[in-house]
């Protein structure tokens, strides 16, 4: 195990999550995008923290951060969806284009 | 042995982060997401990360619990069904997050990252504790504020009738400005 390769696995996780947040049609599978790209960022961050400075808790910390991003961001994505479906029964990206302009 | 549990976690992490986007069904597709979690729960466990590990996974798998409930609501091509494209722009997106993935892996492979400064902690659990409620309490604070802002806020969002209820008067009486009369009595049942 090294640093290289933990950074190559964050690096095909945020792609993949990052190929779902762009072509994904539906809100809720772009969210499920967002959710992998913040994924690689966690095994960033406890890469970086066992790597390079392991004593100091600030990566760990880094970490626990992003996990509450992480649910603060679907809890919010969701009450959105909920608010966009029941205000103009969109459930697909290109639906909500009202500020398109 | 080490090596070969990381192998194992991250084809398992990166395969079933692909199978989200691949499989026809969006069910499906959130239980792919609950084991690429549970993969990269794994992972943080090899770095000896043992307490953040087992909260990503249980964390993540309530998560995908629920999540399963709002996919089954918006479920586009139900059980595969009705087959269709959920996509749209596939090959920009192909081309973009190919591009992302040679740009980060080139800087992962080339960029001379620092050695390993310091030996971790006896117990990295101990030490987060100690350091969330000493010198990184900001943090703590900061995390507890927003996660109790997001439960208002998304329950301001997903009720019905919005921030405040104003029930305006009946259909057909129309006033002046029929949402803004406060002063009118709560209606019986749900607001439409």
């Amino acid at each position: 195990m090294t640093l290289q390769l933990y950074l190559l696995l964050a690096a095909a996780l945020f792609a993949v999550g990052l190929y779902g947040a762009l072509s994904q049609q539906s809100v809720v599978m772009v969210m499920m995008g967002l959710e992998l790209m913040v994924n690689a960022v966690i095994v960033v961050a406890a890469a970086f923290w066992y790597f390079c400075a392991p004593s100091s808790p600030d990566g760990q910390v880094l970490v626990l951060v992003v996990i509450s991003a992480m649910t603060v961001e679907m809890a919010m994505g969701f009450a959105v969806t909920t608010l966009l479906f029941r205000a103009s029964d969109a459930d697909m990206t290109d639906m909500a284009a009202e500020l398109n302009g | 042995m080490a090596m070969l549990a990381f192998l194992v976690l991250a084809v398992t992490a990166v395969a079933s982060g692909v199978a989200v986007f691949t499989v026809d069904s969006m069910a499906r597709a959130t239980f792919a997401l609950a084991l690429s979690f549970v993969a990269v729960g794994g992972e943080l466990i090899l770095l000896d990360l043992a307490y953040l590990g087992v909260i990503t996974v249980l964390m993540m798998v309530m998560e995908m619990a629920i999540m399963v409930v709002f996919m089954v609501m918006f479920m586009m091509n139900p059980a595969g069904l009705m087959p269709m494209s959920m996509l749209h722009n596939k090959r920009g997106a192909l081309v973009i997050s190919a591009g992302t993935f040679l740009v980060l892996a080139a800087g992962a492979v080339t960029v001379p990252w620092p050695t390993r400064r310091g030996a971790e902690p006896a117990d990295p659990t101990r030490a987060l504790g100690e350091a969330l409620m000493g010198p990184k309490m900001l943090v703590m604070m900061a995390v507890s504020a927003v996660l109790f802002a997001t439960m208002v806020s998304a329950l301001v969002l997903a009720v019905a009738h919005g921030r405040y209820e104003r029930p305006g008067p009946p259909d057909g009486d129309a006033g002046p400005a029929p949402r803004d009369r406060l002063d009118r009595a709560h209606r019986d049942g749900p607001t439409p």
